[in-house]
């Protein structure tokens, strides 16, 4: 199994693969994720020049361990082929499929990723995919969405091109996007996958953007895609687990570790039993706790 | 001559001018000397006025001729006509060989440039340039020397005779008939008039120029009717829009702000941080949002600064009205609001140029500073500041308070982005020294901190602190790396410009700008 | 390669670079403008000499207008200048000709 699968995704940082001076060294803001985009923010015209740019990037600028997903442009679209192309010679470590609503779309992805590795002598199964959900029918088939690889990582929603196509708007009480996260989330999860919010684009409004990010997190979603690095900060602070719940954490990974290292299936943390359903999730606390760089312990 | 911060100063240079090379911050200290003394004519007849009916007239009534020094201040900053009228109307007169010596010049005067050509103007001193100005003397058009030197440096130079000043313009927002200028008030308000000061006591002759004329007398004021010649009344002596914008919004440039973060929580950690404190900074965006965050930690520390010192913006004065700085020690005015508050805080005061950073006075108040935090256009692997010369060998900047405040603070930091596009701002040598590495102490950017190995004490009191330290060769190496090792910028031959160390002596000169040819 | 058309690609913006490139008989004919030549200049006409020498171009007349871009992105813009003046945008030789 890819390890990349379940790597922590608070930040995605949406960046213009056309604008050098934003991808020279955005990991400085310490995202989990850049998300490289070809699609919307590249002018029709500048497609081909986006590329190039992207591949030297990707070749050349070393992004010190943050995940390199590429937003390709959609499948009703010419220049697919030759992003997913780019993609794998340029080496990125995820592709970001927009529009997508049926499995079948990500397979196609997922074969002409297939493709271009053997055309560049590349490993199959390095590159991972997710999926963006930008209607209600991508929303209505998020599980079959979830289901349909092993390669795909989760799903984020497009909350613009979805309320378009519920025939609404974003309205900043997040009304509109209710239904959309709920079914996604619970999808995601029976996948076992992750799952993204959208973007928030008021970067006046930081207040608002602090409280719609506290209920996606109480919502269950890992992470919220990002258009500015002044989202980045508060949303890692959302993100990172109080020093109860690390403590927790930490008991859990532990006597779990142990009393299975002694053949042991029955676990006690501060005098309550707990069983081995709470291991993965406190793993996840941890792990959040080390990217906050607020993890002191030896796990 | 090689001097010790490694700068071969040419001997003709050496010998055209007379001065020594620079032999360390500290080499003057303690020396004795006395102090320059202008020709004062006597006023004693209480019938006569001080009031003459244009420029030309004043100029006349100096005596005006051949060769003179004339002295301006820079409070109009950007906006300041007075440098232009004055300049105008030498020029029409047929006047030559002029040495402009003002406290700092801007692309305002911009107008001066043919003066430059045709021989007006053959010497400027400064603390800087920028605009065409610094354009033609870095292309060699100034016959003279151009002479660049700190706010303090300027002081020192006047005080000690290094150079005479004959007539000084001072450009008062507000003037009574007997010379009483205050810088507060009328139509070109600059909320201080702290460099003018050691022209009015120095100049053999001073003109205040004024576009609000007041009942006398104007008091208190900045500078008394005992040091002034004349005054004339014209139309304008500044353009308000250009004197002092609105106050800066807080930076939203993430960049800036990590630096910010890190600049205060270095700050805090260090042991210069407690009750009564000193402290000055720019006004640039990261300097700007360090202030709020360091005020931010004052407030939940309940730590207070004694004096605040230097130029001034909103951040500072805020602070100061809401009581968690005693004193603000002020030499000028960046922003509307510090502006205003000089007017209304009886706490916010007044400084000469001289009582900030003369380095060779009875002691300045830069030698009080525990913390200065400063920018600058690049660093070196040395700790050395250029503040001065672009990176492609073009005069461009202003020495400012830079190397006074370094010299005198217990902590010199100098914030610094590791990169202006492809421009690597960490280098292993500086293109042009204006502040020497031995006054620098820590260099923060947004990669990382490398603090001065001299100061093995900051070092240690930052064990344990979470900050991302590194080494400074380590910050140029990353530098390097993402946009290549730059090649040295190549120059003409011939020296344009002297780089002033504040006490006088060279520490780098500057040669002629030469456009870049390849080799092959 | 031989150039079929006049291509450009890229801005004027700050860390961007312009770059055109015509069809040319007489080897590569190269003008260099940037706003970081001082320190630069040789760096950036080597690294557009060897993309265009990668893409096998032997005669063009090629105009730089750079603002500080990286490597990365003057590379980016020749090859996308040529590719552009032959009508290429699909099947582009990742990894050979472009490195």
């Amino acid at each position: 199994m890819n390890p990349n699968l379940k790597r922590l995704r608070r930040t995605m940082m949406f960046l213009n693969c056309q604008k050098p001076g934003l991808i020279k060294d955005p990991y400085i803001y310490k995202p989990d994720s850049i998300m490289l985009d070809l699609e919307d923010a590249v002018a029709e015209n500048q497609k081909d020049a986006a590329r190039f740019s992207l591949y030297h990037a990707l070749q050349e600028i070393d992004y010190h361990g943050v995940e390199r997903v590429v937003r390709i442009n959609g499948l009703d679209t010419p220049h697919w082929q030759e992003d997913v192309r780019v993609c794998v010679a340029g080496g990125c470590d995820s592709i970001r499929i927009p529009k997508v609503e049926h499995a079948k779309d990500v397979h196609i992805i997922e074969e002409a990723v297939r493709k271009a590795e053997d055309e560049f002598g590349r490993e199959h199964g390095r590159i991972l995919l997710m999926a963006a959900l930008e209607s209600t029918l991508g929303i209505l088939n998020a599980y079959e969405i979830c289901t349909s690889s092993e390669l795909l990582f989760g799903c984020a929603l497009s909350g613009g091109d979805y309320t378009k196509d519920l025939q609404t708007k974003i309205t900043g009480t997040g009304v509109e996007l209710n239904g959309a996260r709920q079914l996604m989330i619970i999808a995601a999860r029976a996948a076992k996958k992750q799952c993204f919010d959208t973007v928030f684009t008021n970067l006046d409004d930081m207040e608002g953007f602090i409280k719609e990010t506290e209920m996606i997190k109480l919502m269950g979603f890992d992470g919220k895609s990002i258009v500015n690095p002044r989202q980045i900060a508060p949303t890692h602070k959302i993100f990172t687990p109080t020093e109860k719940e690390i403590d927790f954490a930490e008991k859990v990974v532990k006597e779990i570790d142990s009393k299975k290292a002694m053949g042991i299936g029955v676990f006690t943390v501060n005098g309550k039993m707990i069983d081995i359903a709470f291991y993965d999730g406190a793993k996840r606390t941890i792990d959040m706790a080390k990217a906050a760089g607020v993890y002191e312990g030896d796990l | 001559m090689i001097n010790s911060v490694g700068r071969d100063i040419p001997d003709q240079v050496l010998k055209d001018t007379g001065m020594k090379v620079f032999q360390g911050s500290r080499a003057r200290n303690a020396e004795e000397y006395v102090k320059a003394a202008p020709k004062v004519r006597a006023w004693i007849d209480p019938t006569e006025s001080k009031m003459v009916a244009d420029i030309h007239e004043a100029l006349v009534k100096c005596g005006i001729k051949d060769g003179m020094t004339l002295g301006f201040h820079h409070h109009f900053r950007n906006g300041d006509k007075v440098v232009n009228m004055v300049m105008e109307e030498v020029h029409k007169m047929g006047i030559k060989d002029i040495t402009i010596c003002a406290s700092s010049l801007g692309s305002a005067h911009n107008p001066i440039l043919p003066m430059i050509e045709d021989g007006t103007v053959t010497g400027i001193q400064s603390s800087g340039v920028r605009g065409k100005i610094g354009d033609a003397i870095s292309n060699g058009k100034l016959k003279g020397y151009a002479i660049m030197r700190s706010h303090g440096g300027r002081v020192r130079a006047i005080e000690s005779g290094d150079v005479h000043i004959d007539i000084s313009f001072i450009g008062a927002p507000t003037c009574d008939e007997y010379g009483n200028c205050r810088a507060v008030g009328g139509k070109s308000d600059c909320g201080v008039l702290s460099y003018a000061v050691v022209d009015a006591k120095y100049a053999d002759k001073v003109v205040a120029i004024t576009d609000t004329l007041v009942p006398y007398p104007n008091m208190p004021a900045s500078i008394s009717q005992i040091d002034v010649d004349y005054v004339v009344v014209v139309d304008e002596i500044g353009d308000p829009a250009k004197i002092a914008t609105g106050a800066a919004k807080p930076t939203s440039d993430v960049r800036k702000i990590m630096m910010a973060e890190y600049c205060t929580q270095f700050v805090v950690n260090s042991p210069y941080f407690k009750e009564g404190f000193t402290y000055q900074t720019g006004v640039g965006g990261a300097s700007l949002a360090s202030t709020i965050s360091l005020g931010e930690v004052m407030k939940e520390r309940n730590i207070h600064m004694s004096v605040g010192i230097g130029g001034m913006a909103s951040a500072m004065c805020k602070l100061l009205d809401e009581g968690w700085i005693g004193k603000l020690a002020d030499t000028q005015d960046f922003d509307i609001d510090a502006i205003n508050n000089i007017k209304t805080n009886p706490n916010h005061i007044e400084i000469s140029g001289s009582e900030y950073a003369n380095p060779m006075n009875k002691g300045s108040y830069v030698n009080r500073l525990d913390v200065v935090v400063l920018a600058a256009l690049e660093v070196d692997t040395h700790f050395n500041c250029n503040v001065v010369v672009d990176s492609n060998g073009m005069i461009t900047g202003a020495q400012g308070g830079h190397p006074d405040t370094a010299a005198g603070a217990k902590c010199t930091i100098v914030i610094t982005p590791l990169l202006q596009g492809r421009i690597p701002c960490v280098k292993t040598d500086v293109t042009t020294v204006t502040t020497p590495g031995e006054d620098v102490d820590v260099i923060i950017t947004e990669y990382g901190i490398a603090i001065n190995p001299k100061r093995q004490d900051l070092i240690e009191a930052m064990k344990g602190v979470k900050l991302p330290f590194t080494t400074i060769e380590e910050l140029r190496d990353l530098a390097y790396s993402m946009v290549g090792e730059p090649d040295p910028v190549e120059f003409g031959d011939r020296v344009v410009g002297i780089i002033e160390a504040r006490d006088g002596t060279i520490i780098d000169v500057v040669r002629q700008f030469k456009p870049y040819e390849y080799k092959d | 390669m031989e150039l079929k058309g006049t291509g450009m690609a890229g801005t004027l913006e700050s860390s961007d670079a312009q770059v055109t490139v015509e069809p040319g008989t007489n080897g590569i004919e190269l003008s260099i403008e940037s706003s970081v030549i001082n320190q630069y200049g040789r760096q950036i006409r080597a690294t557009v000499k060897q993309t265009l020498e990668n893409l096998e171009i032997k005669n063009a007349k090629v105009t730089v207008v750079d603002k500080g871009a990286l490597d990365c992105t003057l590379k980016a813009r020749v090859e996308g200048a040529v590719f552009r003046a032959n009508g290429v945008v699909e099947g582009l030789p990742w990894g050979g000709a472009i490195k």
